[in-house]
Order: structure tokens, then C-alpha cells, then sequence
């Protein structure tokens, strides 16, 4: 897949080109890309005067970053404390066995991304799971799995 | 517009407090729009109530953050009785508009009921979760729109501030704070006053203050519902510290998990700005003072002040040795001052009642009062703000009401990761830093979270053993090697395959890690296994022993199983099954082969007759 170097050069002129602004340059790729593409990351490192070898260190040291393209729908399952102990295993377990991916991969038809997250902070909705954005909470095994149906157009029960 | 001096300010002010006043006693609805409440619908509710009241000019809509009361989203409160609807969903809007607003009617459907007596409450201060609470930074949330600093400064906003800078000298608000007893609330309960004045006297220049948000605790959320709704209050504090240390810069490190945090705290800044609250000779002062908001990475280890500070500087966020503390070397190897966000939110309510004031409110060695968020299985999930020194029992019965579905408690988790879990002999415990460290747990940054009968506690271990050791930087060998361990022989425990002597083990590591980790993610690592372990021991031992797991959590070692009594054989449970697992003709009881089952538990979910059990 050929990158857009004029949008990371958009980027990057957002930003002081200094070390600092490494990761929100970093952040405003992924969100542009879904991914850092390589030859956008060796143009940031150039730009801001880091060696690559850093540039690889941070983009893979924090989790918000992906190295490789990810699906076209993005499913979160919340795993924080609270969402554990309402169930959230179950949940990831459905997904994982629906989907045949773990955490952190992409179905070979990029369709779907899983991804756990530590905490959303709104636990009042536990087990919370989230589909490209939208957030579903009280969420089960079977429900879950309902709503994916449903994104694949077939008409979902209500229950 | 550029305030000039604190007169200034104070004409400001007066035009806000009269279009405040101007507004009492006028109709309104007043929408709690914070994260948990958005989750649950509320801006799909903000516009069916645009839509609603249109053009209205004698009606005005507000949306504010968070609350508290998160279980109960979304909120609304209408004006000017100040009736609480809870769970308030687009169709009821129409509903609320004609009846209540138009007609003066209220809408017993939508009102919160008394789960003793059922009675309905109108009211928010009449309801059990509010009664006990004591709001004192939390509670402006509901009378502020945080994208309007005048909302903020009708409120008293920013007059700590005129105090601080022409009142006062800057040793004198160091001493001010020492005064308060006010101590850190990311966790650690480090005296604030302390801090700023080693950052005051360390050497070097520039200074930095900085204000961690990166709230990564699971489970707590209360500074991003500060920073949400009432982000003024962190950055007027965060103004007076710079001051007080001698500061011209500052940052705000949040979550970009947050994306709200980040857009009021932006506007905020903005705000501050452009009034001259914020930049160069501040009300005619002479301070200047910039805060720029980093967004953070999504690294559980950069809550730690040094990785955090090199994550500000662009580099990944791995802790160092604090031989020489960041007061003295932090940024850039600068004198950095880092207090977290309801630290800094405590500051202007310190300055403008005064230290006196303040310490009555508490315990002896905790001041003040505390945000947690109150979550798991609890009835009333949501925000609470307590004075130190309130009992558990207190949390988690009076305000908490309790356990859902009649369960019987288990324990309550405090501190996050780095904390301990807490069994119900210790419900009476005052909770405050230093009786929640001697009970094996921590503050932390304040997330409480409730389990049952049905929470296995050697799964809790496990899970934040695994969580930590997934959060690890890998920087020092006792962090990374000893919760890769400790994670290994949690999980052999949880699957029946754990021996005898994985206990003593397991106590050795704790101690290899408390004793040689670098930073406190190694060091407190050990708490939740060692208090699981104190007060749970019976459980690991019958998953060790009897290879039997109490709570029915551990999947290696439960069967499912259908009460035929209660089995009314309506087929929803055999219809969910993934593996075939289930048999049974229509009417009759069903029955699981526990050869083919796959204990997913997607039959114990659907059954609505719960029959379906677990042993």
C-alpha cells in the first residue's frame, strides 16, 4: 500500500519539529493511517531529529500505536476491574472464538479488529464493549455476538 | 477580552453572577453530558430536547459533566424546582417538556425510588446516594458548562487566585498548603506543601508544574470527570502552584483514552487565555504562566512521575531511579513539581477558605475529602466525594446501597493495581492513606471496586498480575521476571494444576519485587497477591487442595449444570449453545453434557429462570 507522505508532512507541521512532539505526531498518524506505515515513520524521525531506532522504541512501547493496518471495524472489549468481574472474560471468549483473532489482531478479510482496553471509565456500564466508536454496555457473550450479526446486515432479535 | 487587573476580574464576575441570578427561577434543563452518562445516551436525549424546545428563549438548556450518579444516566434535572430524572431516554423527552416543563407536573415514572420503602424522591439532595457525600470539589460539576469559564467564575472561580497573587507571597501559600495537611491524591499521599517547597528550593531554571492525568488505574475514573467538568478548578491550581514554586510553564498529561478531558481542558486553556488568566503578566501581576495539554500514549507505567515526565519529552515512558528526586531533576533534568488532577482541583479551595478551614475536614493524618469512584457489584455505581475518615461500611451500604441481586459481600479493592483487596471483618475501617496502608492496600488514586460471592478472588490476583505484567516496562529484572512468574503459577492455581508449596513461592517473590523493583509499579505489585492471600487464603487452598473453585469463577474447575426444578424447558439456553452441548424436548427439563460443554456461559446468560447453575 503506497502512503500519502503529503499527509504526514501535513502532520508534522502541526508540531514543533522537535523531539518532544514525537508522540502526538505519532498519535495524529495513527488516527490518520489506522497504523504508522514505515515510511512514515522514517520521514518523522527525520523531521524531528530522532534516530529511527527511537521512533520504533515509542511506537511500540505504547499501546495506542499499531505497526500493522487494522480492520475496518474496531471492537474493544473493556477489561478493566470492574469490567472483569462483571463478566468481561466470557466476552472476549466469544469474540475470540466468533472471530477466530485474538486481542490485538485483525480477521484476514480486515474486516474486524479485536483490542482489549484497560479501563473506559465508565463503569457504571460493565462489561462495556465497544464497536467502531459506539459505545454498548451490559454487555454478554450472546449479545455481543448478536450485535456483529447485526453489523453484517442480518436482522438481530431484540431480547 | 483581557483582564487587566483583579478589579477587572471582579466586574466580571459580577455580569456572571447577575446573568446567574438573572436565570433563577427560570425554566431550564440541566443534562449531565460526561462520559458515563454519554455512554448511556445522553446526547441522543440532548437532541430530542434541542429538538424539543427549539427556539424557546424562556427555556435554557444546559449540558454539564459528570454528576456522579453514573448508574442512574442519563440525568436530567429540571429547573427551577430541581427535579432529578433518572434513566431518561429520547422518548421521554416529549413527555418531560409537556408535563413538567410546560405543565409543572412530575413524572413519577422517571423519578429515583427509595430502594427500601419505594417511595419516590424528587429531589438529588434526598437521595441516599447524595445524603452522605460531601461535594466540595466534585459537586459544582452540575452548575458549570465546562466550555464556559463564566460559569466557573460566577461561581467564586479564580478568586483564590486574585488571593494567591496579591495577598500573598509565594512561601506563604507553600506554608498555606503545608498548613491544610493536604497530601497527593494520584496515590502515593506524598504532603503537597512539602513538594512545592523542594521544588521551590531546588536549583535550576526553568521550573515546571505539571498535572497528571493519565488516570490508568482500572476502575477510576474521577479525574477525568474533574477535568471534564470542571476544568478551571485544576488550572486555577495549578496557576497558584506555579507561583508558589516559581514556575512559567506547565503541562497537562492526560489519557487520550479521554478524548472529552482533552477537548474541555483544551477549550479551558483557550479560555483562561484569552481573559489573561493564563500567559504573560497575569491580572497585571507581573507572573506569567502557559500550560500546554501532551496527550498521553496509553501506558498504564507512565502514571509514574519520571516515565511520565519522559513521555512529555517524547521518549517512551520507562521510570528511572529517583535518587535524585524530579523536584529537583524532572524534565528536560529541571526542577518538575507533578501533582495529579483532584490534587490540584483542592488547591483554590485551600487559598480561598484557608488552611484552618480545610483540616477540620478529615482525619488526623489525611485532610480534606476524597473522590472515588465506586464501581462493580454494587448497586450504585458512580462518583462519590467523602470526607476522609468515612467507614467502608458506610460506602459501600449507605451510598453504595449495597449489593445487587441480594448477593453477599466479598470484598472491596482499593488503589488500583498496586492496592489490596479488603475483606467485610475490615468494613469498619475509617478509610484514609494511612489506615488503607496498614490494612495491605493503598489509596491510590481512588477506584473502589465491590465484589460479591461470585468474585473468585485467586482470579482477581491473577488478573492484575496479568494486567501489571502486561503494563510492565521490562526495564528491571524483579518487575518484569517476577510478575511473569507470579502470573505463571496464578494461572497453574486457577486451572487445579497448583501445588502446596506455590503459596510459600509466591510470598517469596512478593518480597524479591517490594524489596528490588525500581519504580512503585514493581514495588506495590505484590499487594494484590499478598492481600488475597491474607484475607482469602481458604480460597487458594480449595483450588489448590480440593481442586474446587468457591466463588464458580475458574473454568477448569466448574461444571454447569441444569436445575431441572427450575428448568421450565422453553429451548432459549439449547438455541445459544456453541458446542451442542445441551439436549432436551420442549416443556421437559434440558440437561448439559459437561463432556461437550465449553462453559462459555451463554445458557447460564439467557435462562430467565435461573436454572442454569454453576458447581
Amino acid at each position: 500500500m503506497k502512503v500519502d507522505l503529503k499527509k504526514v508532512e501535513e502532520i508534522l507541521s502541526r508540531y514543533d519539529q522537535a523531539e518532544h512532539s514525537l508522540i502526538a505526531v505519532l498519535q495524529d498518524l495513527q488516527k490518520e493511517f489506522n497504523y504508522l506505515p514505515q515510511e512514515a515513520l522514517k520521514l518523522v524521525s527525520e523531521r524531528l531529529g530522532v534516530p529511527y531506532s527511537q521512533t520504533y522504541h515509542v511506537a511500540t512501547f505504547y499501546k495506542a500505536f499499531s505497526l500493522i493496518p487494522r480492520g475496518r471495524h474496531l471492537i474493544t472489549v473493556c477489561t478493566g476491574t470492574a469490567c472483569h468481574v462483571k463478566g468481561a472474560p466470557l466476552i472476549l471468549d466469544a469474540l475470540k472464538r466468533e472471530l477466530g483473532i485474538g486481542p490485538g489482531e485483525t480477521t484476514p478479510d480486515m474486516e474486524y479488529t479485536l483490542e482489549t482496553v484497560n479501563c473506559l471509565g465508565s463503569c457504571a456500564l460493565a462489561p462495556l464493549v465497544v464497536i467502531d466508536g459506539v459505545y454498548h454496555g451490559k454487555m454478554m457473550g450472546t449479545k455481543v455476538l448478536k450485535l456483529l450479526k447485526g453489523k453484517e446486515g442480518d436482522a438481530s432479535e431484540e431480547s | 477580552m483581557r483582564l487587566r487587573s483583579p478589579e477587572d476580574l471582579e466586574r466580571l464576575r459580577k455580569r456572571a453572577q447577575a446573568e446567574r441570578k438573572e436565570r433563577e427561577g427560570k425554566k431550564g434543563i440541566v443534562l449531565c453530558a460526561g462520559t458515563g452518562c454519554r455512554g448511556a445516551g445522553a446526547l441522543e436525549v440532548w437532541e430530542a430536547f434541542r429538538r424539543e424546545i427549539g427556539e424557546r428563549a424562556d427555556v435554557r438548556l444546559m449540558n454539564t459533566c459528570c454528576h456522579g450518579f453514573c448508574e442512574r444516566g442519563p440525568i436530567v434535572i429540571v429547573e427551577p424546582e430541581g427535579i432529578f430524572y433518572q434513566r431518561v431516554t429520547p422518548k421521554d423527552v416529549a413527555e418531560i417538556v409537556a408535563e413538567t416543563l410546560n405543565g409543572g407536573k412530575v413524572i413519577e415514572r422517571l423519578l429515583y425510588k427509595d430502594p427500601k420503602t419505594g417511595e419516590p424522591i424528587p429531589y438529588e439532595k434526598d437521595i441516599p446516594f447524595y445524603k452522605k457525600q460531601k461535594r466540595l470539589i466534585f459537586g459544582n460539576n452540575r452548575y458549570i458548562d465546562p466550555t464556559r469559564i463564566e460559569d466557573y467564575i460566577a461561581l467564586g472561580g479564580y478568586k483564590a487566585l486574585i488571593k494567591a497573587l496579591f495577598e500573598m507571597t509565594p512561601e506563604e501559600i507553600i506554608e498555606e498548603v503545608k498548613r491544610s495537611g493536604l497530601r497527593g491524591r494520584g496515590g502515593g499521599g506524598f504532603p503537597t506543601g512539602r513538594k512545592w517547597e523542594s521544588c521551590r528550593n531546588a536549583h535550576g531554571e526553568p521550573k515546571y508544574v505539571i498535572c497528571n492525568a493519565d488516570e490508568g488505574d482500572p476502575g477510576a475514573y474521577m479525574d477525568r470527570s474533574l477535568l471534564e467538568g470542571n476544568p478551571h478548578s485544576v488550572l486555577e491550581g495549578m496557576i497558584i502552584g506555579a507561583y508558589a514554586i516559581g514556575a512559567h510553564e506547565g503541562f497537562v498529561y492526560v489519557r487520550n483514552e479521554y478524548p472529552l478531558a482533552v477537548q474541555n481542558v483544551t477549550t479551558a486553556i483557550a479560555q483562561a487565555e484569552d481573559y489573561g488568566l493564563l500567559g504573560d503578566d497575569i491580572l497585571g501581576s507581573g507572573f506569567s504562566f502557559r500550560v500546554k495539554v501532551v496527550r498521553g500514549g496509553g501506558a498504564f507505567v507512565c502514571g509514574e512521575s519520571t516515565a511520565l515526565m519522559a513521555s512529555i519529552e517524547g521518549k517512551p515512558g520507562e521510570p528511572r531511579a529517583k535518587y535524585i528526586h524530579t523536584v529537583e531533576s524532572g524534565i528536560w533534568g529541571k526542577p518538575s513539581n507533578l501533582n495529579n488532577v483532584e490534587t490540584w482541583a483542592n488547591v483554590p479551595l485551600i487559598i480561598r477558605e484557608g488552611a484552618d478551614w480545610y483540616s477540620q475536614i478529615g482525619t488526623e493524618g489525611s485532610k480534606g475529602t476524597k473522590i472515588f469512584s465506586l464501581v462493580g457489584k454494587i448497586n450504585n455505581t458512580g462518583l462519590i466525594e467523602v470526607p476522609m475518615g468515612i467507614t467502608l461500611r458506610e460506602i459501600v451500604y449507605e451510598i453504595g446501597g449495597g449489593i445487587p441481586g441480594g448477593k453477599k459481600f466479598k470484598a472491596v479493592q482499593t488503589g488500583g493495581p498496586s492496592g489490596g483487596c479488603i475483606p467485610e471483618e475490615l468494613l469498619d475501617l475509617p478509610v484514609d492513606f494511612d489506615e488503607l496502608t496498614k490494612a495491605g492496600s493503598m489509596m491510590g488514586s481512588g477506584g473502589m471496586i465491590v465484589m460479591d460471592e461470585e468474585t473468585c478472588m485467586v482470579d482477581v490476583a491473577r488478573y492484575f498480575v496479568t494486567f501489571l505484567e502486561d503494563e510492565s516496562c521490562g526495564k528491571c529484572v524483579p518487575c518484569r521476571e517476577g510478575l511473569m512468574q507470579m502470573r505463571k503459577i496464578l494461572e497453574r492455581i486457577t486451572r487445579g494444576e497448583g501445588k502446596e508449596e506455590d503459596i510459600p513461592l509466591l510470598e517469596e517473590i512478593c518480597e524479591a519485587m517490594r524489596d528490588g523493583s525500581l519504580c512503585a509499579l514493581g514495588g506495590t505489585a505484590p499487594n494484590p497477591v499478598l492481600t488475597t492471600l491474607k484475607y482469602f487464603r481458604d480460597e487458594y487452598e480449595a483450588h489448590i487442595k480440593e481442586k474446587r473453585c468457591p466463588a464458580g469463577v475458574c473454568r477448569e474447575l466448574i461444571t454447569y449444570y441444569i436445575d431441572e426444578e427450575a428448568c421450565t424447558g422453553c429451548g432459549r439456553c439449547l438455541r445459544v449453545c456453541p458446542a451442542e452441548a445441551i439436549t432436551g424436548e420442549k416443556k421437559e427439563p434440558h440437561r448439559i453434557d459437561p463432556e461437550k460443554c465449553i462453559k462459555c456461559g451463554s445458557c447460564k446468560e439467557v435462562c430467565r429462570f435461573d436454572a442454569v447453575k454453576v458447581k
